[in-house]
Formats: structure tokens, sequence, C-alpha cells
């Protein structure tokens, strides 16, 4: 690509051609205000708030969407470009509740950041003052909640969901003023193709798409003296909850995170890197079985239940390739609710399973009716990060002063290998190091895949070489799955994560999550891995115990029974 | 079909078919079925003729054609004794159908009372027929089509679009022939460029620029499609176009294809047309079994296939980039441009759009030469233009003109004006994305810039008269409706701008317009022009702009003295009075008011009540000597 001089601001800049205005401005450090805009997705040009002056022509241009030419003027100052800005905005208040008091997004918000930002007063946001959207609030379900009055249509939920993750759950109906976004037919999201993976919540812009919250139940829970409230964190969060208490994403808070936790009064705190380990053991010796006994591969795994939806959607006559093993959150409060129950002494009755994972996906994977093998529901409640950022910002605490505290006993030992759980390519990394010294008795080197869309590396065990794929976001994994149907695949293991990069890019986690605040989660947990004595899950101490004590040899009896579970078809539309 | 000499042949083999059928002495009816004929009942008057001439034994050959125009004179019955001139009937009943079988084709008398027009094709004509005859103006003696000039309606009306043998013996696919055969893609170019040709669908970018670019735009797959999602409310151009002569548009279409080198075409078409829909597939048939459309047509290794794609009904998919997702299949929204169709089209390949009128106006322009198309029309507006000619207007139909007549000619000379005692007030012109022009500006001439510098455009030809009767904030209420309900929604100043705008209107018209209502519709109005993302949203407001600009004083009565100087708004102001000198006490005023107001005496004044008075005015519009005014 050739470059070429514009002007923007009477600043001269060299640009590659081909780029937008928005683009080159932000090259150039000048911001442009957005909203229907995202950088991971494909451009729309329907909010029309970054119009720019063409100083040539004196028309108005939406900067996300124009290509520069070469020497073209740019004003993004001028008063028509300021005025037209303004009254975009002005207009979508006209039609939103403007009630930011009782909206979960308030200071998140994009909407209410551009009217501050644009100095919209309560005049700006009344003179068009008139009709309003008025529907109903869609929260039937377990994981999101849609309130169309809140809807600003830029379309991003829409995007995300066709682009990135392939399912199309979501769409434009109507025209004019009752134009909406909405599901196939009005149905709820149980009754469609929707993964409930929660990436439309993250890339909304304001209130319109919100997990289901569970605040209030894990409070009563707390609050009530018979229960014992037992919590675990999924791996992704103690590198991802310190943003909401202004960190660098990627900072490393497990300490802070546990103190938070005991602060709040949860009986007990534990990590789900504990039951990533367990999976690990689980889904590594089925794996071992499936390739000493040559039975059909791919190996798939499924432990993020957005993808083990999807697939029950779309792909039910491929679900004898998932793994059977439960995700480390269901394997958790199992085993809570049965070894660790027994072990301390307290009535599962009484005991209240909390996780808090990075996830909206987990919220529907916990209602679902195989999840009772404790003989209670096994998991009873579960947060996002967000909403447990929420909760801890409720009692006032100064999180990033908080001193340290760790993990309860008896499940408190965690590897690296679960750690990285939280990541694409984790869990096969984590699987590997365990099958590998299973099988042939020695190390496996850092796979690192890093982190985008389908990678595939080709692993030496004991002679053979296994030809692995790594895929997150679900277009992605579909073109593999489309292989396996097609009899084409060339994979034995394959592991999926429903959002883009893994639970660290988690529908549940802290908005905004840019591509590069990903990466730095990532790294945070590489770090934590690394930093680590034990980084094989079959080196877990606590989990060694717990084959001993209770669960005696991966994939036996009682495993068979408390941990694996099996999936079914969904005809939805 | 190889060559231009081989569909000449074609051409005099049906010419002698038909000849022979002349000199078998055979009568010929022709009914005019476009949708206007069949909406004023042509079908029955069809069906009536038929089982006429079973009844009186005769021969006579009954057949149909389009829309010839004169809307106002349907249903049209067309008469033609072997040897004698084409007579029209207007207006034609079913008794009059079965008085024209028996008077005219058995008995050989012109029924004068019904006759219109007449066409001159009589070769051999004698005594009382020929002097019956002399008597009914010709064609061109008529007003309505003197001034006009038809260049893509010249078959409308007279051939049977469902021929293509009639297409043929009118020169019809010779255009073609010539262009394949004889002329290198960059010379049609040339010549279309040189015509100075500009799109039809209101717009007016260069034609040929357009195919140049298309054609620059390098791919192994190109795409040509012809816009006929026609939807402005009162346009029925495209509609007529179609229905009366589809074979112009395939024929246009071909040479297009050949010009930019797309090998597959689309039409894209309302499904509320389905006659149009109809006599296209029809015509698609036909030209595919003579050699027209297929493989290696004229022998010039070109290939081009034609399909018929419905579009739903939404105004918005007559913007091209929403027409194109529509067509694959997805939900007709409008994406910006660049890039342009030309560029990255349907399906991402380069893809050329026209509209219905201008795919018309290719045959002639290659037959005749670019000069001939020139001297037609305005130096920047070449060539002519079809109006659907509507409203409060003597003649309504439609008309094809040359560019550069001005908007008087076409309503006095062509329309024949006004009925008596009306007075024109403005004339709307391009739609819901147009304006409306006052009478002041009667003589403005038609033209693309001439029209835009009004405030109004060309639009796709839509024409409606307004007279004193008609509110002009009621009026761009109407359209702001319109296209409000019609926006899809995607982008901010369009979806929430125009409701806005709307609720304004709306209050306006119903006496409670407050001050600053103007000045905020203006300043809504000019930002959703000039910020939406399409042509929808950025014409939307024009209806409302232009009539600030030429009427704003009926604005101001609206809001300040809560009057409609039409009477048209209902409810507004004060309790209507009635003139006690003027009033003729017919009584028609206290028949039409809803809450019994109105008192008073046959033959006698009457009053009104002003505790009863709702302000709707129904009364002031009814009245026969406007005694009525608002107090």
């Amino acid at each position: 690509m050739s470059k070429i001089t514009i002007t923007i601001d009477n600043q001269q800049i060299q640009v590659e051609n081909g780029i937008t205005v928005l683009e080159a401005a932000r090259e150039a450090g000048i911001e442009i205000p957005t909203l229907c805009y995202h950088p991971d997705l494909s451009l729309a040009g329907s909010c029309r708030v970054c119009m720019v002056e063409d100083i040539n022509s004196h028309r108005l241009l939406a900067s996300c969407v124009t290509p520069v030419t070469d020497g073209m003027q740019i004003s993004t100052r001028s008063a028509a470009a300021r005025r037209a800005r303004k009254l975009n905005v002005e207009l979508l208040l006209a039609n939103h509740p403007n009630d930011c008091l009782g909206c979960g997004r308030s200071g998140s918000c994009e909407l209410q950041k551009l009217a501050a930002d644009m100095g919209i007063d309560r005049k700006g946001v009344d003179r068009f003052a008139g009709q309003k959207r008025k529907r109903a609030v869609v929260d039937q379900g377990y994981s999101l909640k849609r309130d169309p009055n809140k809807c600003i249509l830029c379309g991003r939920c829409v995007r995300v969901c066709e682009e990135v993750q392939g399912v199309m759950a979501l769409d434009f109906a109507g025209r004019g003023f009752d134009a909406i976004v909405t599901t196939a037919f009005d149905l709820p999201y149980s009754e469609i193709n929707c993964a409930e993976c929660g990436q439309c919540s993250v890339v909304c812009p304001v209130g319109a798409i919100t997990e289901i919250s569970e605040i209030d139940r894990v409070w009563a829970a707390l609050d009530d003296p018979d229960k014992f409230v037992v919590v675990q964190t999924a791996p992704s969060i103690q590198v991802s909850i310190g943003e909401e208490f202004g960190l660098e994403p990627g900072t490393i808070v497990t300490g802070k995170l546990i103190a938070a936790l005991k602060r709040l009064g949860f009986d007990k705190v534990f990590s789900t890197e504990f039951s990533a380990d367990l999976t690990i053991l689980e889904e590594g010796y089925e794996f071992i079985n499936k390739i000493t006994n040559s039975q059909k591969l791919p190996h798939i795994t499924s432990c993020c239940p957005g993808w083990v939806k999807f697939a029950e959607c779309n792909y039910p006559d491929l679900l004898d390739y998932l793994s059977t093993a439960k995700s480390p959150q269901q394997m958790f409060s199992t085993i809570v609710k049965t070894y660790y129950a027994r072990q301390i002494g307290v009535d599962p009755a009484s005991i209240f399973t909390v996780s808090v994972m990075p996830c909206t996906a987990k919220k529907f994977e916990k209602a679902r009716a195989e999840h009772r093998d404790s003989g209670f529901q096994d998991t009873d409640a579960v947060l996002t990060t967000r909403e447990l950022a929420r909760m801890i910002k409720e009692l006032g605490l100064d999180f990033i002063n908080l001193e340290d505290a760790e993990y309860d006993q008896i499940m408190g030992e965690v590897s690296g290998a679960a750690t990285i759980f939280g990541t694409t390519g984790g869990v096969t990394e984590a699987a590997l190091r365990t099958v590998k010294e299973v099988l042939a008795g020695e190390g496996l080197d850092r796979l690192d895949l890093g982190l985008m869309g389908t990678r595939e590396a080709q692993v030496e065990i004991a002679g053979r070489t296994y030809n692995v794929a790594v895929v997150s976001g679900l277009s992605n994994a579909a073109k593999l799955l489309d292989e396996i149907r097609a009899g084409e695949s060339k994979y034995d293991w394959i592991e999926v994560m429903a959002c883009p990069h893994g639970c660290i890019g988690g529908g549940g986690q802290p908005i905004p999550g840019s591509f590069d605040t990903k990466a730095r989660r990532a790294k945070g947990l590489a770090n934590i891995d690394q930093a680590k004595q034990i980084r094989k899950s079959h080196q877990n101490p606590d989990v060694i115990r717990l084959y001993e004590e209770f669960l005696g040899e991966p994939l036996g009896s009682i495993s068979h029974e408390l941990l694996h579970t099996s999936y079914q078809a969904r005809d939805v539309r | 079909m190889k060559s231009l000499v081989e569909l000449r042949q074609l051409r005099s083999e049906i010419d002698n078919k038909q000849a022979a059928a002349q000199l078998n002495l055979k009568a010929k009816i022709i009914v005019g079925m476009g949708t206007c004929g069949i909406a004023a009942g042509a079908r029955e008057i069809f069906e009536a003729i038929e089982e006429e001439l079973q009844k009186g034994n005769s021969d006579a050959v009954l057949t149909r054609t389009g829309c010839i125009g004169m809307c106002e004179q349907e249903p049209l019955v067309d008469v033609q004794l072997p040897g004698g001139d084409r007579v029209t009937y207007g207006k034609v009943t079913k008794d009059d159908a079965i008085r024209i079988i028996r008077e005219h084709v058995l008995g050989g008398a012109v029924v004068e009372d019904k006759a219109v027009a007449r066409c001159i094709t009589g070769k051999q004509q004698t005594g009382h027929e020929l002097d019956q005859q002399a008597r009914i103006p010709t064609y061109d003696d008529l007003d309505f089509y003197r001034k006009q000039y038809r260049i893509v309606l010249a078959n409308c009306g007279r051939i049977n679009p469902e021929s293509i043998d009639q297409y043929i013996a009118v020169g019809g696919y010779e255009a073609c022939a010539k262009a394949l055969t004889m002329m290198s893609p960059e010379a049609v170019i040339a010549e279309v460029k040189g015509a100075g040709l500009r799109g039809r669908g209101g717009a007016g970018f260069p034609t040929g620029l357009k195919w140049e670019l298309t054609r620059k735009t390098p791919s192994g797959k190109k795409y040509l499609i012809c816009n006929a999602d026609e939807g402005d409310p009162g346009a029925f151009m495209d509609r007529s176009l179609l229905e009366g002569d589809p074979h112009r548009i395939i024929e246009g279409m071909i040479i297009a294809a050949y010009a930019i080198g797309a090998s597959e075409g689309y039409i894209y078409v309302r499904a509320e047309y389905p006659l149009a829909i109809r006599r296209l597939q029809i015509a698609i048939e036909q030209a595919k079994a003579y050699g027209f459309l297929g493989k290696d047509l004229f022998g010039s290794g070109f290939d081009f296939d034609l399909k018929i794609k419905k579009g739903a009904g939404a105004f918005v998919c007559g913007e091209e980039t929403a027409l194109m997702a529509s067509i694959e299949g997805k939900r007709g929204m409008p994406r910006p441009k660049p890039p342009f169709p030309s560029v990255s089209g349907l399906w991402g390949r380069p893809t050329n759009i026209n509209n219905v009128e201008t795919f018309g106006s290719v045959p002639w322009i290659v037959k005749h030469g670019a000069e001939a198309y020139k001297a037609v029309g305005t130096e920047k507006s070449t060539g002519t233009k079809v109006f659907a000619l509507t409203g409060k207007v003597k003649n309504t139909g439609l008309v094809e003109v040359p560019m550069g007549m001005t908007i008087r000619e076409i309503i006095y000379d062509i329309g024949g004006g006004l009925d008596e005692g009306k007075e024109l007030k403005a004339v709307q012109i391009g739609g819901p994305s147009g304006g409306c022009i006052p009478r002041d500006l009667l003589d403005l001439p038609i033209d693309y810039e001439s029209l835009r510098d009004a405030g109004a455009m060309m639009g796709s030809g839509g024409m409606v008269v307004m007279d004193n009767s008609t509110c002009m904030v009621d009026v761009a209420r109407f359209f702001l409706k319109f296209t409000q309900s019609e926006s899809c929604g995607k982008c901010t100043p369009c979806r929430e701008g125009t409701k806005r705008m709307l609720e304004i209107l709306d209050r306006i018209c119903s006496g409670e317009g407050r001050e600053g209502d103007i000045e905020l519709l203006e300043e809504l109005g000019n930002h959703i022009c000039h910020t939406s993302l399409c042509q929808l949203g950025g014409s939307a407001p024009n209806p409302v702009l232009s009539t600030i600009k030429y009427f704003r004083h009926e604005y101001e009565a609206h809001i300040k003295d809560k009057r409609c100087l039409a009477n048209v708004c209902a409810g507004m102001g004060g309790a209507y009075v009635i003139d006690q000198q003027t009033c003729i006490g017919c009584g028609l005023c206290a028949r039409v008011c809803p809450t019994g107001a109105v008192s008073g005496e046959r033959k006698q004044p009457h009053v009104i009540s002003e505790q009863l008075c709702l302000s709707c005015g129904a009364c002031a519009q009814k009245c026969p000597v406007s005694a009525i005014v608002q107090a």
C-alpha cells in the first residue's frame, strides 16, 4: 500500500492509502467519538456519531467508513461537525430511558460518556422529547437479559454474533422508528441457536444486553446463617477483575480476590483451577483411552458451555466426539457437595455453591438438568467477573489495598497447567503435559500457540505424532466441525473455546475488552503458570489425595458417576 | 440469432405475416390491459367483447396492449377495421363495448360519441367511414400527445407486450443486434456517454460513466441489475413501461451487459407488480427462445442470462446497496459507499445498477446515435423524461416530454390545466424524496439541476398537481410519514430524526404547534439530509424543507393563528362561522357536520353553534359558495 498525504485539523500527515479517516485521525492522535464502531467488527457506519467535515466540499462524512483520499482536508473540530455529532447523540437520547441511576452500565456506558463529553445538558436531552420505544424486557432463561428500550441500534451485538460467533441469534427487525434488535420470531434464547456466550453483552455500548444478575441470590445465601456458602473463582478472574478497580489488564490480584471474597462473607474460598486439574486427569485419561483403543478421533474438549450448546444446536451428529468430562465448574461443585462436605462434616443440603466466572453461558450450564449428580443442584449460583466487582464495590472495599489472603484447604492447591485454562490453548497444553508424561514419561515443551483464531501443532508422544488444533470463536470452530462432518479432518485433538481468545475474553469479563486488553490478561496467566512450582495437573497433591481418599482412579466408577456428563441434540431455529 | 441480417429477415417474415392477416380482412380489437386499464374494469370489458364477438359470429381478432398513458380515459378499447384507421374509444363501459362491436366492428360505423382519438393507419378508406374518421382527432391532434416526445413509451399502448413478434415488427432488438455485431463494448459506452444519458432513477448520474467504471473494474464475474423497485406514492412510470413494453427493457439490458461485460442480470421488481412480473417472465422466455438471451448472442461469444427477483415491498430496497442485500437474501439495509457497486456490488462483484427508464432509453440511443438523442432535451439533461401526472389536473396519466420543457407546459398544455374554478397552488415533483414547487416557479424547465436548485428533485418522475384545497403542511406530513415508516432504521438521523420531525408536524397540524417549531424542523431537516447513511434519509426532509421554503406562511398560520388556510387540518383554532350574505341555504354543511352544530331553514342562511363546533372544517370544505370561514 502506498502512502498518501491528508490534512486533519490543519495537521498534515502521511497515511497508508486504504485506511479510514477515523484510523488516520487516531494515528495522528486526534480522537473522534464513535459508537457503532468496534475495532474487532466490520464497519457499519450507522450511528453517525463520528461525523467530520470535508473542508473542500463542506460535506459531512462518517469518518469510520470514509476511506482517505490523497489531498483530503478534514476538520474534526468545525462547527458543522461538532453540531452534527452532538445532534445525533441528542436524537439517541430522545429515544433512550436516560435512567442512568438505575442502570447496571452506568459508568461504563458509552452513550453516557458521549453525552457528558459533549456537554449535553438537560435541555439537550429534552429538546426532541417525544415517543420512546416501549418494549418488554426479555429476561427468560439463565444467562442474558435484553432491554430493547435501552438499545441504540448500533448493531455491534448483531455483528459480533454473526461475524465472530457465526451464530446469528440476533438481527434487526421492523422498520423506521419501530426497528429493533431481536431474535428470530422474538423467541427466547433458550429456543434459538444462541450459545449464551455473552459476547453481545461485552460489545454493547449501553445497558441493552447484560447478564441476568444473581447478585441478590448470592447475598441472600450469604445472609442466611443456615447456609454454608462456598465460592470458586475461574482461573482468568485473577488477571481481569483488577480492571474494575482501575488496575492495568493482566495485573495478578489472586490474593486480593481471595481476601475480598472472604470479606464478602463466603465461608470457604477456592479456585476452579483445582478442578481444572481434575478435569485434565479425567479428560487426559479419556484421550489416552481413545488413542490406545483406536477409538474415533478427534477428541474435542467440552469445558466451555457456550461451545457445548453451540454443538448441541448445530452439530448434534458430532456430539460423540466431545469429551464426557464435566467442566471444571461442575466438577468442583459436585466434589464440594460430596467429598468436601463429608470431609469437613457439613450437611451438603446446607451448602450453597457459588462460582465466579468470566462467562454468561456458565449460568446456563449450572441449570442444566444433568448437573445434579451430588443429589442437589451442583452449582447454585454463577456470578460474572462484573457482578462480583459490583458486590465488592457495594461494600466499599478498598480492593487494591486489601491484604493478600490464601485459598482454603483441602482443595487449595492448584497447578500452573490449570491456570492457563483461562486462555485459548491452555486446556490443550495442560492436558498434553499430563498425557505425554503418562504415556512417555517425559515433559512437554511450551506450545504457546498464540491467541488468534485457529492454530495447530504437531505433538510427538511416545513415537507417534498427533495433530492438535486449538480454536476460539465459534465461527472458526464451525469450520473445523464442518471438516469432521465431511470426513476430512486431520486432527486428533481439538480444543474449542466459544469466546475469542478463550475465557480471558469471556462474555462476563470487564468492559471494554479490546484485543490488547485480552492479550495482557493472557500474559498475566502465563506469568502465574511460569512462577508455579507445580505445573502439571497430575502433580497437584490435593488432587492426588482426592483420588486416594475418594475417587479411586481417573475414569473409575465414582469418577464416571460424578465427573462425567452427557449431551443432548437441541431442536432450535 | 446470429446477425442483424438474420433479425431483419425475421422482421420481414413477421411483416409479411401481418400483411397477410391484414389481407384476410379481419377486424382487430385491442383492449388496454395495463394495471390502470384493469383497475378501471378492462378485464370485464375484454370478456364482454369476447362474448359479443362469439354471439355475432365475428372472426375479429381480440388482443391486448399496455398503457398508452391516457389513464384518465381508461378503460380504452381500440378498433381497427381492415384498411381503416385505428380508433381509440375511452371510458368504455360494458354497454359501450357491446355497442362498439355491433356498430363499428360488425356495422362499420364509428361510435363517434365514445371515440377519443385515432391513429392514422388506414390505406384504403372510402365513403362514410372516411368522413366519420375525419371528425375524430388524430393522436397528434390531442393536446395530451402533441407536446409529448415518445422515445421510451413509443410502443406502450401500441403493441401487444406479450408478443415478441410485434416488438420485432417495430424494429425491436435491432439496436441490440447492432451493438453486439457491429460495435465494441467501448464503442457502446462511448455512444451512451456521448448521448449524455443520465440515471432516470432520480439522482441523474451519467449512465455511460457508470458503465465505464464497471467495465474497468477487473473481475471474472460481473452483474447487471435493473432497479424496478418503484415505490414512490403516485408513481407508476416503471410499472407501465414493464407492462407495456417489456422487451425494450430486456434489449436495453442486453446492450448494457455487453458494454460492461456482465454475464448475469437481475430485474428487481416489487411483488406488488404482478402483471409486470408476468409480462417480464413471458418476455424473457420469448427472448430466450429467439436467442436474444443465453449463450453466444449474435455469434459474438457474449453470454447473458436474465432473472427476475421479486422484492418484498420495502421502499428502501430501491436504494442500490439495500437492493443488492435483498437479492443476496439479507435484510434490505443500505451500506456505506464507497465501495460503490461498480467496484464491489452483488456478492462482492462489480455490479451496474440502472433504473427501468434508463434501460428503456438505451436501444433508441444505440439505434439512432448519440447526436440524435442529444438533440432532444437540454445541454446537461438530454433526452426525454417520463412523468406520472396526477392530482388536481384534468388529463392525468403517463407523459413523456423532452427535458427542458417547463412545468407549466406539462400541466397546462399536456395536462389540460386544472378543473374550472380551481387554482394551482403547487406541484410536488419527485415523490417522498422530492419537493413542492410553487406557482411562481411554473416556468422552471424540467432538468436535473433546475429541480435540485428549487429544492425538489427529478426523483423517479411523480408529478402531483395541487390546488388551493391542499394544505402544504399536511402534504409535507404525508410524505414524511411515508419515509419515516419506510426508513430501514439503521442510521440515527433517519430513524430518530424523521420521527421527531413527524411529531412536530403532527402537533402543528393539530393546532399545537409551538414557537420555534419551524426552526426546529429546518435544523433537523438539514441535519438529516447531511448526515444520513443513504439517500432515503438524505432526501426524506425535502418535502418539509421545500414547503417551509415556499409556504412558510402556512406553517406560521398553523402555529400562530391556529388556522389551516386550506381547511384541511381538523380541529384547529376557533369555531367556523357562516357568512349570512353569501349562504344560499343548501344545507350541505348541516349534513356533513359531525356534531350537529349547523342549523337553519332550507334556502335560508344557516348558523353554526360556537359551543358545538369542533373546528374540523368539514362544512367549509363542502360549502359550494365558500360562505364558511374560521372565526
